[in-house]
């Protein structure tokens, strides 16, 4: 069964405390915010760029990108901000830019797509080294599984997921519940 | 069927050492041999922060994290710049065009230490005279405390500070490793030490009649034939000798 638990009890509070301590010394608490998101984002983000992209770079990039925003905001813009659904925003954009760069030059094999399910490649014909899950995840619509990978591997609320991708919340439940359903009927 | 969270994994250590040294903050450091033996050396965008001899890579993270509150994380290489200019320090003994990260040290180390980096290699001068030329003169004890507390031994040269008696003294890495450095520089050791054994803190000229800290290069031209040995300044001076304008042995 795909499993609909995510992040453990005493989360928001943490999350609270880290945000003061960004909005007192963003150079102080930046390192913390790395350690925090490190494992959520590059874990969700695998899933979301082709192989061929390397996901440590694209997180690398969206915790700079971050960096360099919050050293220019206000202690009270950071206490304002949604801290999770803001990195992914950033790395969220991040993916989409590294598929359509991929998507740009014809001559680097697209690999399972951010932009819809694989045409003629059926999942038995993935690397070998990733499970069977990974490569049925790689066929969902880009959307269902942006909102999967987020909800499932990054462990956000719907309303976060929502706020991170600009979308409306019932569409991301929607898109969730069809994501899910597609999987379970593909492993099937 | 696996469970979707089960494909949370976690991210390569890599990610961390990357965005917080893009970031500018931690500092990268690299292993590098120099007369001292084996050391770490870690960097910056303002240059070169921290340096150990002889740790473990452990000990030395430990050891920048607690003198400059910043983790450090073991790199490739240095840039190239830095790189080159630190081999060009270690080879000549000079600073050179060697950047320093000077932003962790209080002003009053930083003048000690940029003192400390003019003097020559194959030199020594005692800690009063450091003391002296940064216009603090009874500051001798603090000056000792700011050199043993010297983030950046071997490229800045504390180990050519001595006691005030003349004698090698105490070095962060032990005795035995700064007469080395002082040895491959060029200074007989051996020489200075039975100097100072015999009381004898200053050298002269009886032909110039100039008097220098005994690892002057001046003194070091003098023959034995014209040169004498002073206890104190004021013996120099009352002999009729003046001090070198080079090792400024004392006030002018």
């Amino acid at each position: 069964m795909i499993a609909t638990n995510q992040g453990g009890a005493g989360f928001l509070g943490e999350m609270d405390q880290l945000q003061r301590s960004l909005a007192r010394d963003v150079d102080d608490a930046f390192v913390e915010l790395v350690a925090e998101f490190r494992d959520g984002l590059f874990s969700g983000v695998r899933r979301l760029v082709p192989q061929s992209v390397d996901a440590e770079d694209i997180c690398a990039e969206a915790f700079l990108r971050a960096y360099r925003a919050l050293v220019s905001m206000s202690p009270a813009e950071i206490r304002r901000l949604d801290l999770a659904p803001w990195l992914w925003t950033i790395a969220l954009n991040l993916c989409r830019n590294a598929a359509r760069r991929r998507a740009r030059k014809p001559w680097v094999q697209l690999d399972a797509a951010w932009n819809g399910p694989m045409a003629d490649r059926g999942p038995e014909s993935q690397a070998l080294d990733r499970s069977h899950l990974e490569a049925l995840l790689e066929t969902l619509p880009s959307q269902q599984r942006a909102a999967v990978v987020l909800r499932y591997i990054g462990g956000l609320a719907y309303s976060d997921i929502a706020t991170a991708t600009g979308r409306p919340e019932g569409s991301i439940r929607s898109d969730v519940n069809r994501g899910l359903k597609r999987l379970r009927r593909m492993e099937n | 069927m696996k469970e979707l969270r089960d494909l949370r994994s976690t991210a390569p250590e890599s990610l961390t050492s990357q965005v917080l040294l893009e970031a500018g903050l931690a500092d990268g450091y690299v292993a590098r041999s120099g007369p001292g033996g084996e050391m770490f050396v870690a960097f910056n965008e303002r240059g070169v922060s921290a340096i150990q001899i002889g740790a473990d890579p452990a000990a030395f993270e430990r050891w920048v994290e607690g003198t400059l509150s910043r983790p450090a994380f073991l790199v490739r290489s240095m840039p190239e710049r830095l790189g080159r200019a630190f081999d060009k320090a270690l080879a000549t003994g000079r600073l050179g065009s060697l950047a320093i990260d000077w932003s962790s040290m209080s002003e009053f180390q930083q003048k000690v230490l940029r003192k400390t980096a003019e003097i020559a290699p194959g030199q020594v001068r005692p800690y009063s005279w450091v003391a002296r030329e940064i216009g603090n003169p009874k500051a001798a004890r603090a000056v000792g405390t700011a050199l043993a507390r010297n983030p950046v031994p071997v490229v800045v040269p504390c180990h050519r500070v001595v006691r005030n008696d003349g004698h090698i003294g105490n070095y962060a890495f032990g005795p035995d490793v700064k007469r080395t450095i002082l040895e491959i520089e060029g200074l007989d050791v051996s020489s200075v030490e039975r100097l100072a054994d015999r009381g004898i803190r200053l050298t002269g000229s009886d032909t110039t009649r100039i008097f220098c800290n005994p690892s002057c290069s001046d003194a070091r031209r003098t023959t034995d034939r014209h040169r004498v040995e002073f206890r104190s300044e004021q013996q120099a001076r009352d002999a009729g000798y003046r001090p070198c304008r080079h090792c400024r042995p004392a006030a002018a």
